[in-house]
């Protein structure tokens, strides 16, 4: 019995612990980059933004929670009930399952598994299913264009992500996020005879076409604008949320959110060396690595925002465009190019 | 003991799903049930320590594959009475064909049992997984001994995409296009013509 306890019911308690910590601190990260989402939203249109609730509105995002929770949820008459709960559930579900294999300092991951960006890659494609859902079961026409729209541009934009992670793997030579980021502790900086600058290191200088479409692709990947057709308001009144209310709607928005930080902390690790320091010099690497990890998201997150509010939404036809004969060709080049780089050249790890 | 508990759940909920994708009433339900069953089957993957395969099948089948299902589905409007009128009469056709499929799995699972010996002389030799990984051992096999069956699928996949993009790809004269590299390309000189009118005359 004393072999049950310790090989099975304790690291279960140790990782529940875990997950519950990463998904409070996960949790409030989001509320407060919702609250950074609309200042920056705003201060770009020379608006104050949500300023009443608490010092500088700081507690928005907590009243929003109350309000939404509070609400009474309405379930249209002609919807297929179970799904249309269970939409919003998964989307939740699937964005925060994801983080269980995102290692946000040396060590620091609650699931360290060999193939952990295939399973990102397995858990962001299946995000759509919460679209599709929620727009079909909503038994509403507008939801339901929007469930088309979604299922469309999400497989379009998975298959360049894919190849984006493809030219990351060839050049890290594994797919554990942690040593992907242990990969980018030599790489330019390092050849050029100046181990300093750590910066210099890291795959997006090597890579920049890829760092850029894997930015675009992401931004589509999580119907953030400019490629919100899933939501636009000017065509589909709300696209698949129409119908949705109070908590649920929550859920819809919550996911969709900790979607979003997932992408930027992908960007984080795949392009921007996750937890290492930028410069290798005292005052920089003294800071903890989680420290330079979270800037590195907040970085990611604020291009998000000012994308969205700088840029005017794509027309349909132009996301499908770029999506299939602008990015697929540029990063199919470039997986053949990196690989074929890394074989002549011996560089491969 | 743990890994038989969750073996017979992740079978289980496989049989179980898979048996409501053919008995629901409704298609989209079929196959929302067809993905549960292929999660599962996922789950049977990660058992055997064959991870790789498990976040393959999610991505390929129940990311890609099913959301398409599932999208055509959506659109269809089918009606069940209708659909349901055929089934006695279709009933032996199935039951044959399902009747060869158990025979073949039984013969696979039945020279296994029987002989594993001669299994072995036919099939490559399975790494130790502590030391190469699943996707190093995978890759290591397909891209050299069965490189000619890789190209070969390749192969199918691509005259099935071009079958498909020949069967739906039309340019109707009538309709207009937009042509990108037309509009980036245009200069002040190609899109402004300054013309004289002269009063009362018109172009």
């Amino acid at each position: 019995m004393d072999g049950f306890w310790s090989s099975y019911v304790w690291p279960l308690v140790v990782m529940v612990a875990q997950s519950l910590l990463l998904m409070v601190v996960l949790l409030v990260c989001v509320a407060y980059i919702l609250y950074a989402d609309r200042k920056i939203w705003a201060a770009v249109q020379l608006r104050r933004g949500p300023n009443v609730v608490g010092p500088w509105g700081l507690f928005q995002s907590f009243a929003d929670l109350l309000k939404f929770v509070l609400k009474e949820p309405v379930i249209p008459s002609g919807s297929s009930k179970g799904i249309f709960l269970l939409a919003p559930l998964v989307t939740v579900v699937l964005s925060l399952l994801a983080w269980a294999v995102i290692p946000v300092n040396a060590g620091w991951v609650i699931a360290d598994i060999n193939v952990g960006i295939l399973f990102i890659f397995a858990i962001s494609s299946l995000s759509v299913y919460g679209i599709i859902m929620g727009g079909w079961a909503s038994n509403s026409k507008y939801p339901f264009l929007s469930a088309l729209r979604s299922a469309a541009q999400m497989v379009s934009y998975e298959v360049s992500i894919g190849f984006v992670i493809i030219t990351v793997l060839l050049c890290a030579g594994s797919l554990n996020l942690s040593r992907i980021v242990e990969a980018q502790q030599v790489g330019l900086a390092t050849a050029i005879g100046l181990p300093w600058l750590t910066f210099l290191n890291w795959y997006w200088l090597p890579l920049f076409p890829m760092f850029v479409i894997f930015f675009i692709s992401a931004l589509a990947e999580t119907n953030r604008p400019p490629f919100d057709l899933v939501e636009a308001e000017s065509e589909l009144v709300a696209g698949f949320m129409v119908e949705y209310g109070s908590t649920p709607y929550m859920m819809f928005m919550l996911g969709e959110y900790v979607a979003i930080t997932l992408m930027c902390a992908m960007m984080a690790i795949l392009f921007m060396g996750g937890w290492l320091p930028p410069l290798d010099f005292p005052p920089f690497n003294w800071v903890p690595g989680i420290v330079w990890f979270a800037l590195k998201v907040m970085l990611g997150f604020f291009m998000f925002a000012m994308v969205k509010a700088m840029v005017p939404r794509y027309r349909y036809d132009q996301l499908m465009r770029l999506g299939w004969k602008v990015f697929l060709p540029i990063s199919l080049a470039m997986v053949v190019i990196v690989a074929g780089v890394l074989q002549l050249t011996g560089w491969a790890g | 003991m743990i890994q038989a508990l969750f073996f017979y759940i992740f079978s289980g909920v496989t049989i179980a799903s898979a048996v409501m994708v053919i008995s629901s009433r409704n298609p989209v339900h079929s196959v929302l049930f067809l993905i549960l069953a292929f999660f599962n089957a996922a789950g049977l993957f990660l058992l055997l320590g064959a991870e790789f395969l498990a976040m393959v099948l999610v991505v390929v089948y129940v990311g890609a594959v099913a959301v398409l299902f599932l999208f055509v589905v959506m659109m269809l409007d089918v009606d069940f009475a209708e659909l349901r009128q055929g089934f006695l009469q279709y009933l032996p056709i199935g039951v044959l064909i399902g009747i060869v499929f158990l025979i073949e799995l039984l013969f696979v699972v039945g020279a296994w049992v029987l002989s594993p010996e001669a299994i072995a002389t036919g099939s490559m030799p399975i790494p130790d997984p502590a030391e190469v990984s699943n996707i190093e051992a995978i890759g290591q096999v397909l891209y050299t001994r069965y490189v000619y069956f890789f190209q070969a699928a390749g192969m199918v996949l691509l005259v099935a995409m071009i079958g498909a993009i020949v069967l739906t790809l039309r340019h109707k004269p009538a309709v207009k296009r937009q042509d990108i590299s037309a509009q980036v390309g245009r200069t002040r000189e190609t899109a402004i013509e300054i013309r004289k009118v002269e009063t009362g005359k018109g172009l």
